[in-house]
């Protein structure tokens, strides 16, 4: 039995996005940032495939050509990458600012103690073991 | 062809690396580039509305290369309109900035700027949906920017949090974009709008799912419930100026929505039908509840204030989930008036916050200046409840108006009206604690509440507030503006052959349309 190219792409997809959403639920910078980098990956490829999956074809229409690569897709793709790789840079440095000067490195908002009249959120309160993955 | 369309982008990238590069330790330098910058902006917002304004959609072919094979700006009624508001906004509020010397806290804010508004003025030009997504990534990558100027580790935690967030909208948009490309072959989006007709019916799967996932990145953008979560944190803790700048950001998924929605997947196209009329008007419903509920039980002013910007984008996605040109009409001209009233609270939150402890709502001593921050909180408070006479009341009237005959009537009359009145409730409160409560406690001896806000800072906010009574006093000709911008986006031939029969000088469409 043969896997087909579809096949194998698309599992890569489906498999990239669910292990992709699973670490984006962790709540946490780290696994978070792993997580939209698999995303980005697997959207990649989703991109990529767009333009259907050929082997072996010219990436060149004219009038003879029987099968032909779209090279649209792999335009979209590349600015993707960059973009992305831009992204990702930006954010590890701002999750690990936040992390240095927050003392965790939760994703969600800090719960503010409804009694406190101090006005202080507690953000910082949070004691390093709390704070840890 | 005239290179006017393409100036509002082309200026800030200029204008933004030369601050970076060249003016980088002179903030006087970098103010009057940036102010000349913003001023130029409106001249040519005008300029370009004034051209539009008789139904003439211009287009920008660049490289000279005809559509659908290279990208295209497009400049009608409404991406013009929406030109010359971000410009306004942007001068106001680059007045407020230099008034309170933000600006001087951290560095490159003028620079990040500059690229916020390239991001802002390429979302609302460009008619390649690709182009769109680039456009988007530049005024977040600015966005990030400006949302953590000044540093601090809380702004620092929301500022990861609204990047977290938007990364994954990004991703979003991207999956989206590979689902239309599979299924039409083409990025344009007249050509978009030909081709999705063309689908057959029976393989609708890709172009439906292509639908909902757009709509959903647009929805992310324009913070709709349950997709808002982002809103809150980041615009509260965002400088003021900048959170008074993100006032346009939540517009751009508006129009974003407005316009893939009556251009590519009109509301009588069979496969994407229900879309709108049900789900988004069901989100744009609880949108509304959620905002108005979330007024009312802010426990700080900047919330409340980020809570009120959501309440105001449920009402613009209300009456644009109506999808009828006079639903579309009343949603932009609340759509102005939000922008304005939610840039001018953000400001005065600002002018509050700096000689406050803490933006609870508690009462404290008189905050320095109070007597005309006080004037300005309740004249922007009137506008964003929508109480008369301001432009709030008449927006929502519009909308009100533009609901009968929808089957939903009923539901729109009483979300609308009773999320009004909690907001009234709930800035009555806010205005009262903060500033007449204040009068009554003393002002300890060992506290200095600052300086008062510079006049500057007030010429801003009065500016803010001004057009606003400019947008009350010329609601006629406003909405009949509107209207007009909502007609054309009901009769998109024009602007589909515009853009797909103009040749390029170096391709005509009719050499290879069948790419």
């Amino acid at each position: 039995m043969m896997l087909s190219l579809e096949l194998l792409v698309a599992s890569a997809i489906g498999i990239l996005t669910a292990g992709g959403i699973y670490l984006l639920l962790r709540l946490r910078t780290f696994p978070v940032i792993m997580g939209v980098s698999l995303l980005t990956y697997a959207v990649n490829i989703f991109l990529f495939s767009s333009g259907r999956l050929t082997v072996g074809a010219p990436p060149i229409l004219n009038d003879s050509a029987t099968l032909y690569a779209d090279p649209l897709p792999q335009a979209l793709v590349l600015t993707a990458i960059v973009i992305s790789f831009g992204m990702t840079a930006v954010i590890v440095m701002m999750a690990l600012g936040s992390y240095l000067g927050n003392n965790t490195d939760l994703v969600n908002d800090p719960l503010v103690d409804d009694d406190d009249d101090t006005g202080v959120e507690n953000a910082g309160d949070v004691t390093p073991q709390e704070g840890r993955p | 062809m005239t290179h006017w369309l393409i100036v509002p982008i082309i200026l800030p990238a200029i204008l933004a690396p030369f601050i970076v590069l060249a003016a980088r330790y002179h903030i006087g330098i970098q103010r009057v580039f940036s102010l000349v910058g913003v001023s130029a902006q409106i001249v040519l917002g005008l300029a370009l509305m004034w051209q539009a304004s008789d139904g003439t959609v211009m287009i920008y072919q660049l490289g000279d290369w005809a559509a659908p094979f290279g990208i295209i700006l497009v400049g009608d009624r409404l991406s013009t309109m929406m030109v010359l508001l971000t410009a306004v906004l942007a001068l106001l509020v680059m007045l407020y900035t230099i008034g309170s010397r933000w600006d001087e806290r951290g560095r490159h804010f003028h620079a990040l700027f500059q690229f916020q508004l390239m991001g802002i003025m390429g979302a609302f030009l460009t008619g390649d949906i690709f182009n769109l997504f680039v456009f988007f990534e530049v005024l977040l990558i600015a966005s990030y920017g400006l949302m953590i100027h000044g540093g601090g580790n809380a702004r620092l935690r929301a500022g990861t949090q609204y990047v977290l967030f938007n990364l994954v909208g990004s991703t979003l948009f991207l999956f989206a974009l590979g689902a239309i490309y599979a299924e039409t072959g083409t990025l344009n989006m007249a050509d978009l709008a030909l081709r999705v007709q063309m689908v057959s019916p029976d393989a609708t799967v890709g172009i439906r799912l292509a639908a909902v996932l757009l709509l959903l990145v647009f929805a992310i953008k324009a913070a709709i419930v349950p997709l808002h979560v982002w809103l809150p944190s980041s615009y509260a803790e965002a400088p003021g100026p900048v959170a008074a700048l993100f006032a346009i950001m939540t517009k751009v998924g508006a129009y974003a929505i407005i316009r893939v929605y009556t251009l590519i997947f009109p509301p009588d196209h069979g496969p994407t039908a229900g879309m709108h009329d049900y789900w988004l008007m069901v989100a744009a419903l609880a949108t509304v509840a959620l905002g108005m509920i979330g007024v009312l039980a802010a426990k700080k002013l900047d919330r409340m204030v980020a809570f009120a910007v959501i309440g105001s984008m449920g009402m613009v996605m209300l009456a644009v989930s109506l999808f009828t040109p006079q639903g579309i009409a009343a949603a932009l001209y609340y759509m102005v008036h939000s922008t304005l009233a939610a840039a001018s609270l953000f400001l005065i939150v600002d002018m509050v916050k700096d000689s406050r402890a803490n933006l609870r709502l508690q009462a404290t001593w008189p905050v320095a200046g109070a007597v005309p921050t006080a004037a300005l909180f309740f004249m922007a408070a009137i506008a964003m409840a929508g109480l008369p006479p301001l432009s709030g009341f008449l927006g929502k009237l519009l909308i009100l108006d533009a609901s009968f005959g929808n089957g939903s009537v009923v539901w729109i009359w009483s979300f609308v009206l009773i999320g009004s009145l909690i907001s009234v409730v709930a800035f009555g409160r806010a205005g009262s604690t903060l500033f007449w409560k204040a009068r009554s406690i003393p002002m300890p001896e060992d506290v200095d509440a600052g300086p008062a806000p510079s006049t500057l800072s007030y010429v801003a906010v009065g500016g803010l507030l001004a057009l606003l009574i400019a947008h009350t006093v010329f609601a006629g000709p406003v909405t009949a503006y509107t209207t007009s911008i909502a007609e054309q986006l009901f009769a998109p031939n024009a602007y589909i052959t515009n853009v797909l029969e103009t040749p390029g000088k170096l391709s005509t469409p009719a050499d290879g349309g069948d790419h």
